[in-house]
């Protein structure tokens, strides 16, 4: 029988000829990341049951990027980053971006692909659940906790139930104000928040392949110090694949094309780590639990109100609700092409509510100076339209110490182009959190309400 | 793993997610750390709005201020219970809090995980829509091997599902045992 690129990765990592959904395999592990909120528990699990002089699997495989609470003056989130920089430096680490160097990169999934860690037909775990968004890589990838990367880090091994794959087909030419964060909230309204649990996610058709077009006179350019080209089609379809999760979803997976390997190749190379890779495709006669076609000339930009990701509405639906406040920024909202297309729409325009622009990662900021659109940097836009940038990291996405730049400290209304919204996700309580594309996010912000982007763009 | 026990019910709706359960500012507490363990008790399920908290009434705290351990050691809810974050803190928070087990609906696949292999609590799930026919405060009866559950407040008994492929790892106590056990694990 057939083989899914899930089952078939799956079944390589175990060493199987053959793997079925709902099988129990024993995977090999090919990396294995961490970061600041999760890394000391993990390592303290690793410590507990493998001694204190233990060492890790592989030295290489293991990646350990602080993201998530960086900027913040408390003590206890300080201490974390030691602990991981005690432990890298006992293991020796190669891999490790630490906080205060030139190393220092940010949001965790963003900077794996960019410092070369993400490789199509390969099994990457991550002690978080947006680890999935690798799936854009061809590989699968899919959060983990603690006790599970402990395990990892002392036997390079992990028990995984082979999950059977939805395939979700977007068909048509999408219009460019149509983006990945449209889609993949449009598949969330659709099947709920739990509607793929336990499922392997597949995004596929030419929609799919199509998409990036809002920052495509960029592609290709260099955004960095390193020879590495902006790839506007990867980036959304890291945001389709990020937001899996969002539908309960095990891993996300897109087939790897020419321009995955192209983007793989040159990452890195660049950044000089494993180079080898084995694409892996579907069979023709691979078996899908079900199937969902959508259309992509009859999506609008979505709009998902409080307090879940599934409350997914068309723009048109929600126009002119009050908004407090709008955030652009983390994994799923804080990349190159989104601040492009936040920038498109805040081009000589002023925001109505504060408005606060976090890029993912040092390199992303960087692109920030590097872009320009007739003339202007990303920054010089954003700064004149009256936005507050912060530095690269998760920042307010997951509301974070107190002290966080754009947490929710009151119960305001804030639209973002994060990727939760349930209670208390980006501060207080009572906020309620409206998700959306960076463009919707952008035009709101001008707004002050709820606002369809393709007004602003026409 | 006790299998069978009594104690008293906490009810909370749909999509509890892992920010109701532990709020992400207290992430920063290493679990690995004894002291700062007890913290996560603490603070269990305090991210959960007011007006939901301990179901029918709400405005019931899970754990009472300054307090490190709760009451109502046996959590029920509906579906998609700890979807979100892989934050193992989750399970960890209703583990130091005192909880033996969960009664969903279903379950977010990373938590149910984190709380097999952790070995920190049982999650049960069940068809029946428990959360209209158990009030929080309720005592129940959970019989694990009988795959029932009795609220004793009613008289009501409810079928709980088997725990099926990850009973021999809740049994083994976790992950790392139930590797050892079972030959996988050799140190
Ligand atoms: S940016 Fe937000 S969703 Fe992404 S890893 Fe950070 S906290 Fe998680």
């Amino acid at each position: 029988m057939g083989m899914t690129i899930t089952e078939k990765i799956l079944a390589r990592a175990s060493g199987k000829p053959a793997v079925q959904p709902g099988e129990n395999v024993w995977v090999n592990v090919d990396v294995l990341m961490t970061h600041d909120v999760c890394g000391p528990g993990t390592i303290g699990v690793f410590k507990q049951h493998f001694g204190p002089d233990a060492r890790v699997w592989d030295r290489t495989k293991v990646v350990i990027i602080p993201d998530h609470y960086i900027f913040t003056r408390d003590e206890k989130a300080r201490r974390n980053i030691e602990i991981l920089r005690e432990f890298v430096r006992e293991q020796q680490l190669p891999y490790y971006y630490d906080v205060g160097t030139e190393r220092y990169k940010g949001v965790c999934h963003i900077a794996l692909p960019e410092e070369g860690h993400t490789r199509p037909g390969e099994v990457l775990l991550g002690t978080d659940s947006h680890t999935c968004t690798a799936g854009a890589f061809g590989e699968f990838a899919t959060g983990i906790g603690n006790t599970d990367a402990g395990f990892v880090l002392g036997t390079g091994k992990l028990w995984l139930k082979v999950p059977p794959t939805l395939r979700f087909i977007f068909t048509g030419d999408p219009p460019a104000w149509l983006m990945a964060k449209d889609l993949i909230l449009a598949v969330i309204g659709r099947i709920g928040c739990d509607g793929a649990t336990y499922m392997a996610m597949e995004f596929t058709g030419e929609a799919v392949f199509g998409l990036g077009k809002i920052a495509a006179e960029f592609a290709g350019q260099p955004i960095s110090d390193r020879p590495v080209g902006f790839s506007p089609a990867i980036e959304e379809r890291m945001t389709l694949c990020n937001m899996v999760i969002e539908a309960g979803g095990k891993n996300g997976v897109i087939a790897p094309d020419e321009v995955t390997e192209q983007f793989v190749r040159e990452r890195t190379q660049a950044a000089g780590t494993r180079t080898d890779f084995e694409p892996v495709h579907n069979d023709p006669d691979a078996r899908f639990a079900a199937e969902y076609r959508f259309d992509v000339r009859t999506l609008e930009p979505m709009v998902a109100r409080p307090h879940s990701p599934e409350h997914a509405v068309p723009v048109s639906d929600a126009v002119g609700e009050p908004l407090d406040r709008a955030y652009i920024g983390s994994c799923t909202g804080g990349k190159v092409l989104d601040l492009i297309a936040a920038a498109k729409v805040l081009r000589g325009r002023s925001v109505a509510i504060p408005t606060f622009i976090v890029p993912a990662t040092t390199e992303i900021e960087r692109a920030m100076d590097r872009i320009r659109l007739n003339g202007q940097t990303l920054r010089e836009i954003f700064e004149s339209s009256g936005c507050i940038i912060g530095p690269p990291s998760c920042g307010a996405c997951l509301g974070g110490p107190l002290d966080t730049l754009g947490r929710l400290n009151e119960p305001l209304r804030c639209i973002s182009s994060t990727n939760r919204n349930f209670p208390g996700r980006m501060g207080h309580k009572e906020a309620q959190v409206f998700l959306a594309s960076p463009l919707t996010v952008a035009a709101s912000a001008v707004a002050g309400r709820i606002a369809d982007p393709r007004d602003v763009l026409n | 793993m006790e299998t069978k026990f009594r104690a008293l019910a906490y009810v909370l709706g749909d999509n509890i997610d892992t920010d109701q359960i532990i709020p992400a500012q207290y992430l920063v507490y290493n679990p690995a750390v004894p002291e700062e363990y007890r913290m996560f008790g603490r603070y269990a399920l305090s991210g959960v709005p007011r007006d939901r908290a301990g179901l029918p009434s709400g405005g019931v705290p899970f754990v009472r201020d300054g307090e490190y351990s709760t009451d109502y050691q046996v959590v029920i809810a509906g579906k998609n219970f700890g979807c979100g974050s892989s934050r193992e803190h989750a399970p960890i928070a209703l583990n130091a809090a005192g909880v033996k087990a969960v009664i969903a609906e279903s379950y977010a696949r990373i938590f149910f995980r984190n709380a097999v292999n952790g070995g920190y609590l049982v999650p049960l799930e069940t068809d029946e829509r428990l959360i209209e026919a158990v009030r929080t405060g309720d005592l129940v009866e959970v019989d694990i091997d009988g795959c029932r559950l009795v609220n004793l407040a009613t008289g009501q008994t409810f079928r709980l599902k088997p725990l099926g492929d990850v009973r021999p790892i809740i049994e083994a106590g976790g992950l790392f045992r139930y590797a050892e056990r079972s030959g996988l694990l050799k140190r």
